[in-house]
């Protein structure tokens, strides 16, 4: 089944007059609305007039996520603030958060986008579906639960957590699909073994994003739960979950390119790559009201090709990410830059010590632990005071990373260099 | 009398102690008395040794953090009851011990870390100590 015939089934010709007529308006838009895109373009003596096809598009500038940051909180928003219906927030590196709003018609854009995944995956009005995405000012929850409210299934909204209450709901509701972090649904399923459940259960499907997985994951998960896994993708400042998403051949997850319009290009030299070549995604917000952005620089790598899809889909295909361009860590779904530990550190210390980050999956849940060189400075032959450190260190970071770490004290010069440089992170997660 | 101590910070893994001891064997210091404290992922290696300065030199050439503390030593016969009466001289001058450990042979001293050294040597000194 798909959900949008009209849209994700159409010629790539009549999809290119879409974009184009799209990212025009859009870019007329934001001249007249955004202040800070309107200097933008005058700086490089853009006008919305240049602007008459897609293929313009790489005249335009890029934004990253520190733009967004710069004009915290509204300072991008391109309509009044009683437009907007929706407020979220994703954690920021150093302290300020990065917020998106939404109009009522952009909710809509996004229900619209999640049901065609859902649908994709193989749902319909009849099914159950399980939300175990965090709900609040993560994207996650609220937007797969106005997705599947949108398709016509049943929501069942059970946010994170509670793994025992999670499981009676999923078996007495008799529920039908999840929604959640693909860790998280690793987590569950061995929950479920233990409790001899998997057979008692109607789980068959399952949409799981939010964070870096593999095809091993998906085929573990798969076999385990005897379900079929899918991967759905976005990210808050595009709009959320449900930018692009896989369908049953699993050959690359189908953007909704009617309103996304994505490239992939060289993150060094900021130029497009070849299709079917590694870089950096970008996005271009063609419909967006509240937050339309200019080619997004989301840092992660991945590949495009545009090949029709055996589904019967003609949307642009990315592969399964590789990677990302800066060293942004996902751990249990949030956002860590070692920078932001750095940080922490100078606050306590005064001075940056040696320190290693390890993170590592420990019963399907990812660990964090921060390794710090005790120094002669901080070397007290009070044991008392060397374990206040340690839990001053641990506590400053949770307050800057929003997730609590487990700080280890080493001894000096213990933490790996290489070319006299130490090596910040260690991340034994397995992701192939 | 009051006597440097080396305190080393060493992780609480296998064969660390090892590495220590073999550094000062190697430079031909002398272990007199030593403790090891232990929490759950670092130990705290405290020692009297034949020559503290060199131990420091020798422990920071092999990139440990070191540090010399002072330390109150005290030659105590090994018979019944002397250790209480230490120990009542020490509660009398109204001071608490922080650690303490003995030594490695027979004559060794007692070394003690007190909230106030100075006073707690003037209070064994006064109660007849060999201080």
């Amino acid at each position: 089944m798909i959900w949008n015939e009209t849209k994700e089934c159409m010629s790539r010709d009549e999809l290119a007059n879409l974009q184009s007529a799209r990212l025009r308006k859009m870019v007329s838009r934001v001249y007249h609305n955004v202040e800070y895109y309107r200097k933008k373009m005058q700086q490089i003596g853009l006008e919305p007039g240049d602007i008459k096809d897609i293929e313009d598009i790489n005249k335009l500038p890029y934004t990253t996520k520190q733009d967004l940051r710069d004009n915290y909180p509204f300072g991008l928003f391109a309509v009044p603030r009683s437009e907007i219906v929706r407020i979220h927030a994703s954690s920021g590196t150093t302290g300020k958060a990065t917020v998106v709003g939404y109009t009522r018609k952009d909710i809509e854009t996004w229900q619209e986008c999640v049901a065609r995944i859902l649908v994709m995956g193989g749902l319909d009005h009849d099914d159950i579906v399980q939300i175990s995405y965090g709900y609040g000012l993560f994207t996650g929850g609220l937007g797969a639960h106005y997705g599947v409210e949108n398709l016509g299934a049943t929501v069942v909204p059970m946010s994170t957590g509670n793994t025992k209450k999670q499981i009676t709901m999923m078996e007495d509701f008799g529920v039908t699909a999840i929604c959640c972090t693909p860790s998280y649904l690793m987590y569950l399923t061995e929950a479920l073994e233990e409790n001899g459940m998997v057979d008692k259960i109607k789980l068959k499907k399952a949409f799981l994003g939010a964070e870096p997985w593999t095809e091993n994951m998906r085929r573990e998960i798969e076999s385990r739960l005897h379900i079929s896994a899918h991967d759905i993708y976005g990210l808050s400042e595009v709009m959320g979950p449900g930018v692009a998403g896989d369908c049953k051949f699993h050959t690359g997850l189908h953007i909704a390119e009617d309103h996304f319009y994505p490239e992939i290009i060289d993150p060094e030299t900021l130029e497009p790559v070849k299709e079917g070549e590694t870089g950096e995604l970008v996005f271009t917000t063609l419909t967006k009201e509240a937050l339309p952005l200019f080619r997004y620089r989301t840092k992660d790598l991945t590949s495009i090709t545009y090949e029709k899809c055996e589904c019967g889909r003609t949307s642009a295909r990315i592969s399964r990410f590789k990677g990302r361009s800066d060293d942004m860590l996902i751990i249990r779904g949030v956002n860590v830059f070692p920078s932001q530990v750095e940080a922490a550190l100078l606050e306590v210390a005064e001075t940056t010590p040696n320190y290693m980050l390890v993170v590592d999956r420990v019963n399907n849940l990812d660990t964090l632990d921060v390794l710090v060189e005790v120094e002669e400075r901080f070397f007290s032959d009070d044991i008392g005071e060397l374990e206040r450190l340690s839990k001053k260190i641990a506590h400053t970071l949770q307050q800057a990373l929003g997730i609590q770490p487990k700080v280890k004290l080493v001894e000096p010069k213990s933490i790996e260099r290489s070319e006299g440089k130490a090596k910040r992170v260690i991340d034994k997660r397995v992701l192939d | 009398m009051i006597t440097q101590q080396v305190s080393v910070f060493i992780e609480n893994k296998e064969g660390r102690f090892l590495r220590v001891a073999e550094l000062l064997k190697d430079h031909n210091i002398n272990i007199i008395s030593f403790s090891i404290a232990e929490t759950e992922e670092f130990g705290m290696l405290r020692m009297v040794v034949s020559d503290p300065a060199k131990t420091v030199k020798v422990l920071k050439e092999g990139e440990y953090s070191a540090r010399l503390t002072d330390v109150i030593t005290v030659k105590l016969p090994n018979e019944e009851g002397t250790l209480f009466g230490l120990l009542k001289v020490i509660a009398d001058s109204g001071n608490n011990i922080r650690y303490m450990y003995t030594s490695l042979g027979d004559d060794g001293p007692i070394v003690i870390k007190t909230t106030n050294q100075e006073d707690v040597v003037a209070a064994l000194k006064k109660a007849g100590y060999e201080v």
